[in-house]
């Protein structure tokens, strides 16, 4: 009973607050580390998986609100880990509990801390969520570390060490995410072969049945900020070689890649112009046309030389921008795990898992590309397919964690495209 | 696409209201007959409960008000020649009459397509054997287990899983009925007998135990073209072991990692595909070892249920709805999410909220009966609640039963939610030494700003959003720091802490919600909206028109309808009808109606029965605070039952304006003193009564009125310990025990009418023209309180001058109480003479029963009379009431036809439980039938309430002293239909005497062929057994009753009773198309109108 009162006390004593660029402040407490952030408020409407969210890179510069109402309840577990590192700026939670669990190896405000992550909790985060949908994603700056305040009533009505209006400048004065590179910021720092680690149950039957083959193809992956459980969901039969999202595609074809994958990633796509030339190099574009169909390697040419690529999230508004299409920014994005997909040459609708706030513009697309995959929410393109050549890439992200598994089979789309290139090399066709 | 080779569909909806299979029928039959209607299709309902909203006349094209047995559905079908019938509606009823008639070949033979999930899906999915091979198949974990058709088999599977405890589940079932859990050979022994006798195939299931595993549920909705999509994910605070209609239930699932969670959602589509639920909603039950993580599939069911209905109200995703368009042929993303009206339906719903539900028990109403929690569902009623954390979700839900929440072992819970709960345990003892920093406030009014008052305030201040915050009531806050409500709520107002308002909108805010669904909760930071606050200020200033100082008289524009809460019996179904009679009659009069219930199984908390729905406690600072922001004109409290009458003068004196009869006319009714002087006034005749506070008092009182006597506590509802004493020490005894009870309250003695007949009147009246809607005739003599007892309507016995008579007290008690509304009369007839025995100016139970009776709803017209219209305005069809209407004095409508009520009782799931009809209300539901006659219509009832009557076959006859004279000319009627009677001693030896032949009955220890025999042997289809209540030799009469009960045979407990059932057979046995189901749109002969559109 005492460990609770004096719980609540403290927490009277760890006032934090986010104040957004337009003037509104969210009060609430500070968890995780002690520092202030800057970040863009964007919401993810999933109800489970606060960990995967967490280690997601794709989150770097974003404060990420979780509508979901209670977090932290099973702890954390060195399996669900998404990346080396937490990227994000931020955690804006309504209610932070103590896990229970045996199983779990820490609590989450342990893990903020650990990672140096501040947090805030006792958020109103329907109001927040109510906002961001009605003014859009918004610049804002989180204060926790300095805000202890020696009394209670100071921790409503101010004597922050920070007054709001200050914080509230600070975000306005803050230059956001567009036309920001944040893949550079989360990407690996040299290239590294991809083990699968031996906690991934799930896979390890699949992973030797592939076993038995002779030679497991080669993947090359780019890594603009890439989750753990695509780089499992390809190593599970193949091999795979991450590289830094700068690495000029010669180096990476010197490498006699199998398949090259564009990773998922933050921020904004029209930002990474290096990846879009080396993208438009490993397809053999050379120069933009509105039919795009002028790629050297397209129609006639050989098939060993068309490597299969597939991109996720950022890898497809790369794989886009590279063929011409444009990109642009969404009101407040889509985060979340319940987002209907509808494949179009099925017609059956995958639940999917997203994270995104810019989408490829419909209208843009080039003659060389289809749209395979429509979300039936807004309508936005979350699929892309080159009609020559043997690329595609999704908006959401098939490898789920956080998320549905619906969508898995596009591994084995990637896979099989992958086998065919490899035996046309071998062939010499 | 939708199918079009399909144009009549058949809905079975779920019959009489049983523990295991409430309302929540209803509300899914509901919805899936208006969307079927909207996409074009001709609907043909059958249901023999009246009281849902599914059986109003202008819902399906054909409704039928008859027994859901295979003669009665087969003769519908013949007649309707449906294309299709829809079986997963209601509950396992449906599913069960839809496999029979399958089996019968009925659907066959009319060329009736299954739709919704086929006989083979239903079969795999029901039939033990054939579900764990299919799971085996998909390589899915199951707990170790067995199946066995005798008791022999079931030794052999236990010996082979080797451990006890072992659980034993029937087939093909509802509410695990017959099930149980066996801790050694005895009990196993017993619980496989019981369970061989409940299953419909004759199987049991016998597994290792999975007591104390963790248990979770996913509701899953399919289309044909395999999309599949989680509607919602629960999790049960109580482990495997305790039923999850028993359980305390919380969504979405709480305590898995997403890993863990989405492993649980792939595998729950894979049953479904495997089992072959091509399109539909099924729920896919869990088990998860809490150590080890081993999880195994527990069960399916191929429909729409219990779990469903909780889903969809705690999502806002109509699992029913879709079902039914996704078995016509639609897919999930052709169909839109009404609630955002923009996106699909093809999506899982995010909650940014949590829900909790929790059972109401009502074990006080069966003494003797087992009340811990097991694998058979005990529970009578359930109330959910929604909060932005678990615990404000778990006190809102556990402050909505009205009642303690009981039976749930914490310790047993997982740990996270035992924190939860210790957490609300410890903050509540903290706060009850916090007295003098609540209670301390200083210089501060209400609507002041709280910003920078003094530092006291400011404590409070804290201190008090945080209770809020926390999830307690006023109440309770009151309660720990030994103040009194109003108090706590001055200062909460004073101090400007007031609840925010979520939306239940299947997004998590993501879209914006059409359809405005509500729930309160306090928010753990002061938000700084800065720009906005401001703005919602001025917003709340320019909107605000002061309720305070409206005219009475002006006619309302928004509405609020205070719902019924939990079921609970003598407190159900009714009352939820009337509620949504009332919203639709106000919708069709263009008033904005504010729904507020706290029960998910209900037609009233579907989200488009109102204009705004909130899904909260019934408690006064709850309404009050939803009234404030809604700023209703008027509220009706009379409809809910007792719930919110209670709430009624609270509300009242807090600037409320209760419409219709007045909380304080509704209080004098149950004022004694007031209520004798009136019906002197009326003349009408009262039983002599007094009041006793001692046991002295009773006993002079009770041998001045003379026995028997008929005594209750004065604090009484729904006939709550409430009991006919016919002798001196017995009502020793009971006084003795009520005093102990009650703290010395008093005691209310009144004469009993023997043998006198007991009428049932509901009336509507807007205080100027008062309607009798019809008059009951209890088939039972007074003493079975009138929720129990069977009855017909127009009465059989009753001269015109008495019905006459009847009007008249009607018309004279509804002026002089005011009445505007409803109001329920009771009276007793005895030898010409009428007695008052209460008036209630209120809704009764009995008012959808006799508004599907004579075709006109009677809340409707309730309701529009609360809302100033005038009685003698409304179009009526009745031709009765056309007639009478010139005449301004009242009209009583009497159909062509006849139609019967019976109570449906749920002793066989309290074994134990003595089943005799008293003055305390037992029954959780009712049937209604329609015939030619009075004995036809009863005769349909009795198959209704699932006890049918035979034709032929054995008798036994065994009834009390009093009775003796009467029963032989009923015997030599049943001697002449060919019955053969079985009859104990006495009742033999007054038989032999009148010349009927009877075989004799030992008493039980006596020897054989006695009663018990005879019921075990199948020798008898037919038990009568009458007794006195309060005297002792009865104990064999007991165990008959208990035998009968467990075997399904019926048994008929009053002498009336038997005289309309022999009278029925009488009739059935000479015209044999006395059954034929006529819908109910031509009962009589004319199209209904005047319905309030649904």
């Amino acid at each position: 009973m005492n460990g609770l009162i004096e719980k609540w006390a403290a927490e009277r004593a760890r006032a934090a607050f986010l104040a957004l660029d337009d003037g509104t402040v969210f009060r609430g407490v500070a968890c995780g580390a002690a520092k202030d952030a800057l970040g863009e408020v964007v919401f993810n409407t999933g109800m489970c998986g606060y960990q995967e969210i967490l280690t997601d890179p794709s989150y770097a510069g974003q404060f990420v609100t979780l509508t979901t109402a209670e977090v932290g309840n099973y702890g954390i577990n060195g399996a669900d880990t998404e990346s080396r590192a937490l990227f994000l700026s931020g955690l804006v939670i309504g209610d932070l509990t103590e896990p229970r669990d045996g199983r779990s190896e820490m609590s989450l405000d342990a893990y903020l801390k650990a990672n140096g992550v501040p947090g805030i909790y006792g958020v109103d985060t329907r109001a927040l969520t109510l906002h961001i949908r009605a003014h859009g994603n918004r610049k804002a700056y989180l204060c926790t570390g300095r805000a202890t305040c020696p009394q209670a009533a100071a921790a409503r009505w101010g004597q922050r060490a920070l007054p709001e209006e200050e914080a509230v400048a600070k975000a306005r004065a803050w230059e956001g995410l567009d036309g920001q590179d944040y893949a550079a910021k989360v990407t690996c720092k040299a290239a590294y072969e991809f083990g699968l680690p031996p906690s991934d149950f799930g896979q390890q039957k699949q992973k030797s049945e592939d076993r038995s083959r002779k030679s497991p193809p080669h993947i090359v992956c780019y890594d603009f900020g890439v989750k753990t459980n695509i780089l499992r969901s390809l190593a599970a039969w193949a091999r795979v070689t991450v590289v830094p999202a700068q690495t000029p595609a010669e180096e990476v074809l010197a490498m006699t890649p199998d398949g090259v994958f564009l990773s998922n990633g933050p921020a904004d796509p029209a930002a990474v112009t290096y990846a879009v030339e080396n993208i438009q190099k490993l397809l053999g574009i050379k120069k933009l046309t509105r039919r795009c169909g002028d790629a050297e390697k397209g129609g006639s040419a050989p098939l060993r030389e068309k490597i299969p690529i597939m991109g996720i999230c950022l890898g497809h508004q790369l794989l886009a921008r590279a063929c011409g299409a444009q990109t642009a920014r969404l009101k407040f994005g889509h985060h979340g795990c319940n987002h209907p997909v509808k494949n179009l040459a099925t017609g059956r609708v995958e639940i999917t898992s997203q994270n995104h706030n810019f989408a490829v513009v419909a209208d843009s697309l080039p003659d060389c590309l289809e749209a395979t995959h429509l979300n039936l929410n807004d309508g936005s393109i979350e699929g892309l397919r080159h009609k020559t050549l043997p690329a595609f890439s999704v908006q959401y992200h098939p490898e789920s964690c956080p998320g549905p598994h619906d969508s898995k089979y596009l591994f084995d789309e990637f896979k099989n495209a992958v086998r065919n290139f490899q035996a046309a090399r071998l062939l010499g066709f | 696409m939708k199918r079009t080779d399909i144009r009549k569909i058949l809905i079975i909806g779920s019959g009489p209201i049983v523990i295991g299979q409430g309302c929540e029928f209803d509300y899914s039959g509901c919805q899936a007959v208006k969307a079927l209607r909207r996409a074009g299709y001709q609907i043909v309902l059958v249901n023999s409960n009246p009281a849902t909203v599914m059986t109003d006349p202008d819902m399906a094209e054909a409704t039928y008000i008859e027994p859901l047995t295979v003669d009665s559905v087969a003769a519908i079908i013949r007649r309707e020649r449906p294309d299709a019938l829809l079986p997963t509606l209601g509950g396992q009823t449906a599913l069960n009459l839809a496999m029979e008639l399958t089996r019968a070949g009925v659907l066959d033979t009319c060329g009736v397509e299954m739709i919704g999930a086929n006989a083979d899906a239903i079969a795999r999915a029901e039939d033990r054997t054939l579900f764990k091979a299919a799971m085996a198949e998909l390589g899915l974990d199951m707990p170790r287990s067995g199946s066995a058709r005798s008791l022999e088999e079931a030794r052999t599977v236990a010996r082979a899983i080797g451990t006890w405890p072992l659980i034993i589940r029937p087939g093909f079932t509802l509410g695990g009925t017959g099930g149980g859990i066996a801790h050694d050979t005895d009990e196993f022994r017993a619980i496989v007998a019981r369970g061989l006798e409940a299953s419909l195939n004759r199987e049991v299931l016998i597994e290792e135990s999975l007591i104390g595993w963790k248990e979770f549920e996913m509701e899953v909705m399919r289309d044909r073209a395999g999309n599949a999509v989680i509607v919602c994910s629960i999790e049960n605070l109580d482990p495997m072991g305790v039923h999850t209609g028993d359980s305390i239930t919380v969504a979405p699932i709480q305590t898995l990692s997403d890993r863990a969670y989405q492993a649980m959602r792939d595998d729950s589509i894979r049953v479904l595909e495997a089992i072959g639920i091509a399109t539909g909603g099924s729920n896919v039950q869990w088990a998860v070892h809490p150590q080890t993580g081993r999880r195994v599939v527990i069960e399916m069911n191929p429909r729409v249920s219990r779990s469903s209905a909780l889903a969809s109200k705690a999502t806002g995703f109509p699992i029913a709805k879709i079902a039914a368009l996704l078995a016509v042929g639609c897919t999930l993303d052709e169909l839109k999410n009404d609630i955002t009206g923009t996106t699909p339906a093809c999506f899982e719903p995010a909650l940014d909220y949590v829900v909790v539900k929790v059972p109401r028990f009502a074990f006080e109403k069966f003494p003797g009966a087992d009340t811990r929690l097991g694998t058979q569902m005990k529970s009578v009623g359930e109330a959910m609640a929604i909060g932005r954390t678990f615990k404000q979700a778990y006190l809102k839900a556990v402050r909505s039963l009205e009642a303690p929440l009981a039976g749930h072992d914490v310790a047993s819970f997982d740990p996270w939610f035992k924190a939860q709960l210790d957490e609300i345990e410890a903050f509540r003892k903290f706060l009850a030494g916090q007295k003098d920093v609540l209670t301390g406030l200083t210089g501060l009014r209400n609507g002041d700003n709280p910003v920078n008052p003094v530092l006291k305030n400011e404590q409070a201040y804290l201190l008090l959003r945080q209770a809020k915050v926390f999830g307690f009531s006023d109440r309770e806050i009151a309660e720990a720091i030994g103040t009194d409500e109003i108090s706590v709520r001055n200062n909460r107002m004073a101090l400007g802490i007031r609840p925010e308002f979520g939306e239940v909108d299947t997004c998590a805010g993501e879209f914006a919600a059409r359809t405005p669904y509500y729930y309160s909760y306090y928010s753990t930071s002061d938000v700084g909206l800065q720009a906005s606050d401001r703005e919602a200020a001025e917003d709340r200033k320019e909107k605000s028109h002061p309720s305070e100082v409206f005219s009475p008289k002006s006619s309302p524009r928004k509405v609020m309808i205070l719902g019924g809460g939990p079921n609970r019996i003598g407190q159900g179904i009714e009352f939820d009808w009337c509620c949504c009679h009332a919203a639709f009659a106000l919708r069709q009069m263009g008033i904005e109606v504010v729904m507020v219930n706290s029960n998910p199984e209900t037609v009233s908390t579907d989200y488009d029965t109102s204009d705004k729905l909130y899904f909260e406690p019934l408690t006064f600072e709850d309404v009050m605070e939803i009234y404030a922001r809604e700023r209703c004109d008027g509220a009706i409290v009379q409809f809910g039952g007792q719930t919110p009458l209670n709430l009624a003068e609270r509300l009242e004196a807090a600037g409320v304006r209760i419409l219709g009869t007045s909380p304080a006319d509704i209080a004098r009714a149950e004022d004694r003193d007031f209520f004798r002087a009136l019906v002197s006034e009326t003349g009408v005749k009262q039983p002599p009564s007094g009041i006793a506070r001692t046991v002295d008092d009773a006993i002079r009182i009770a041998a001045d009125i003379g026995y028997p006597v008929l005594v209750r506590p004065s604090f009484v509802l729904g006939g709550r310990g409430m009991a006919i004493v016919y002798r001196e020490d017995r009502l020793r005894a009971y006084v003795d025990e009520a005093v102990k009870i009650s703290g010395g309250r008093a005691i209310l003695i009144d004469k009993f009418l023997t043998r006198a007949i007991e009428l049932d009147v509901d009336c509507v009246s807007d205080g100027e023209t008062t309607v009798v809607g019809a008059i009951l005739e209890h088939i039972e003599a007074a003493g079975c309180h009138s929720g129990d007892a069977a009855a017909v309507t127009p009465p059989v016995s009753l001269a015109q001058e008495t019905i006459d008579e009847v009007a008249r007290i009607a018309r004279a008690f509804a002026e002089k109480l005011q009445v505007v509304g409803l109001m329920n009369i009771q009276l007793a007839v005895k030898d010409g003479d009428v007695w008052m025995i209460e008036v209630n100016p209120r809704a009764s139970r009995t008012v959808p029963f006799v508004s599907k009776a004579v075709g006109w709803s009677l809340a409707a017209a309730a309701t529009r009379a609360m809302a100033g219209e005038r009685l003698k305005d409304l179009e009526l069809q009745t031709s009765d009431f056309q007639k009478n209407r010139k005449s301004e004095v009242g009209s009583l409508m009497s159909p062509p036809y006849y139609c019967a009520k019976e109570a449906v009782f749920p002793f066989v799931k309290f074994p134990g439980a003595d089943i005799t009809l008293t003055p305390e209300m037992k029954s959780t539901g009712e049937v209604m039938a329609f015939g030619r006659d009075a004995a036809t219509a009863y005769f349909k009832s009795q198959a209704a309430a699932g006890s049918p009557l035979p034709r032929a076959g054995g008798l036994i006859l065994s009834v009390r002293d009093a009775d003796k004279a009467a029963v032989t000319a009923l015997a030599k009627r049943l001697a002449a239909l060919g019955f053969e009677i079985w009859a104990t001693r006495g009742t033999s030896t007054a038989l032999w005497r009148a010349g009927v032949e009877a075989n004799a009955l030992y008493k039980i220890p006596l020897g054989s062929p006695n009663a018990l025999d005879l019921i075990r042997r199948g020798k008898v289809r037919w038990i009568v057994n009458t007794r006195d209540d309060g005297e002792e030799a009865a104990h064999d009469s007991a165990r008959i009753r208990a035998a009968a009960v467990a075997a399904g045979v019926p048994v008929t407990t009053t002498l009336a009773a038997l005289a309309e059932g022999v009278a029925g057979i009488e009739t059935i046995r000479t015209q044999g198309d006395a059954l034929n189901p006529r819908p109910l749109q031509s009962q009589s002969g004319q199209p209904v109108k005047g319905w309030p559109a649904g």
